[in-house]
């Protein structure tokens, strides 16, 4: 029997989990949530998750490859001191369970060997698509343990101003190559006229030239928009593991050999500070001879 | 205030992965190392805690004895003092690692107030070892921590979550687990760089245990095999890259 851990943050990413863990073809698969009236306790639910796992002999456990899946099946992990593999692409149940997992933010695949049962896994992000056909599968909610150590005793909002960087349908990115903080006037007015997020790459926000919270990386944002355009960034797997999820990706780079290039649908060869004041430029020809 | 950092010596990656012909590590024949990024943060944080609140910080990491760059890279960062357990070289699962870590922990003549990890490591991507360690020690955990604050034994710890940032209090000693963005790292200085040299370091040579989540072989994933539809060269590529965003029905 598989347990599936219900955590509901990202609806996508569990239906995901739930789809991938029928297709490990071990036998019925239950998905478990947690009821707890006084909000997430990472230790508190997974003390009940590995509870219920243990009595009813589940022989894998698999959480989606969210924030929350990460943590509670490591602590899940912890109290059943039994090996936990994060962010899986594919597994075969047996002893041990062969599995695939993402490293370097899925610019690397491992292939692993765990030894423990019930064997404990995330599902990596998009690693399948959900079938819409498991939206029925029945979820039983578990009751909270009281006794936890750890939870959330506020939520503070954050207002957002303009377009969030994760949500966006285009984002207009700079990197090494915008050369300052005040360079990146060009990429904000070619985003503005495309209602576009501005983000960054890490070689920018280690400069201070922008905030963290513009960083597209795999230790920034996630993005998946329509339209993606790179200006100036070269295409380190650190970058690359943010931007991945771009349905179209767009290079201005003078840097014929950049290995952006090779990620690229839509390549232009080039200085960016030359480039995108024309792509603006002609944007507002366009509309203005419109 | 004790704060202890934990961190991992991995490659500078840079656009294109290479492995070894053994496909059991990337080939850094031609690469550079660091700390993974989170961790930088981690130990920026550990510098500034003990700037403020005084007391005393170490570094420790677990690996081959070239991760002594990075003990001293985060010394020159300002760290006081580095725990270097020394590998082969070879890799250690997220139990072990956490196992070895608890055990230098123990033997430390004074215990940390906080214990700081990245929230995942840049290579790995466990995400788990100090949630064991927390474990193993007793200890509240906190993860993807982007603020932390610390007043009257116990640490506020700020947490990023979609539309807001979610709050834990612990109290002290706990785990806190950073991400990037809680910081942004001073860049060390030469006087900061020469006084690393002379801090304190103790080495110790923990035994590997057989691995409970054993690598086999790395892989490359497949690349998209796309080939990039050249729109021109400089500001003379503007009318194609309009018409790109036409059809894409963007404009």
């Amino acid at each position: 029997m598989i347990l599936v851990f219900a955590d509901r943050t990202d609806d996508d990413l569990y239906r995901q989990a739930l789809t991938f863990a029928g297709t490990l073809g071990d036998g019925e698969v239950h998905a478990v949530g947690i009821d707890d009236p006084a909000g997430y306790s990472p230790d508190g639910w997974a003390t009940a998750l590995a509870d219920a796992a243990s009595q009813r002999g589940a022989t894998i456990v698999v959480g989606p490859g969210t924030e929350r899946g990460n943590e509670v099946l490591a602590h899940v992990a912890a109290i059943l001191d039994l090996p936990f593999a994060a962010n899986c692409t594919q597994a075969a149940p047996g002893a041990p369970l062969t599995l695939t997992r993402v490293r370097w933010g899925g610019s690397l695949l491992e292939e692993a060997r765990m030894h423990g049962s019930p064997a404990l896994l995330t599902v990596a992000p998009h690693a399948v698509a959900a079938d819409p056909a498991v939206a029925d599968t029945s979820l039983e909610l578990l009751p909270a343990k009281a006794d936890a150590r750890v939870r959330v005793s506020e939520r503070v909002e954050t207002a957002t101003a303009g377009v969030s960087l994760a949500d966006a349908d285009v984002v207009v990115s700079g990197g090494r190559g915008v050369g300052s903080a005040e360079g990146f006037a060009v990429i904000e007015e070619l985003a503005a006229l495309l209602g576009a997020a501005v983000g960054c790459s890490r070689a920018v926000t280690s400069a201070g030239w922008r905030p963290h919270t513009d960083q597209v990386g795999q230790t920034g944002t996630k993005i998946s928009p329509s339209l993606y355009v790179a200006c100036g960034i070269s295409g380190a797997t650190q970058h690359m593991a943010g931007c991945k999820g771009a349905k179209k990706l767009m290079a201005i780079n003078p840097d014929n050999e950049a290995s952006i290039f090779a990620s690229a649908d839509y390549a232009v060869y080039g200085d960016l500070h030359e480039v995108v004041p024309a792509i603006s430029a002609e944007i507002r020809r366009t509309r203005g001879g419109g | 205030m004790n704060v202890l950092v934990c961190v991992k010596r991995v490659p500078l990656t840079g656009g294109k992965i290479v492995l070894t012909d053994d496909e059991r590590a990337i080939s850094t024949r031609h690469l550079g190392f660091t700390v993974s990024p989170h961790e930088e943060c981690g130990a920026e944080e550990a510098v500034r805690l003990i700037e403020q609140h005084g007391g005393s910080s170490t570094v420790l990491t677990l690996g081959p004895p070239e991760a002594e760059e990075q003990l001293r890279d985060m010394m020159a960062l300002g760290i006081d003092r580095a725990v270097h357990l020394v590998t082969d070289g070879e890799e250690w699962d997220p139990q072990a690692t956490a196992q070895a870590i608890v055990e230098a922990i123990q033997n430390e003549a004074e215990p940390p107030d906080l214990i700081l990890f990245g929230n995942e490591s840049a290579d790995a991507g466990n995400y788990q070892v100090a949630i064991r360690v927390a474990h193993k020690l007793g200890l509240p955990v906190v993860t993807g921590v982007k603020a932390i604050g610390k007043d009257d034994g116990h640490f506020r710890c700020e947490q990023e979550v979609p539309g807001g940032r979610d709050v834990y209090v612990v109290p002290a000693p706990a785990v806190v687990t950073v991400k990037e963005g809680l910081n942004l790292p001073r860049y060390p200085s030469v006087p900061g760089r020469l006084r690393a040299k002379r801090k304190p370091l103790d080495a110790a040579t923990p035994e590997r245990p057989a691995p409970k989540l054993e690598m086999v072989k790395l892989t490359l994933p497949p690349t998209s095999g796309k080939q990039a539809e050249v729109l021109g060269n400089g500001a003379g590529a503007a009318p194609a890259v309009v018409a790109v965003l036409n059809d894409l029905g963007l404009l």
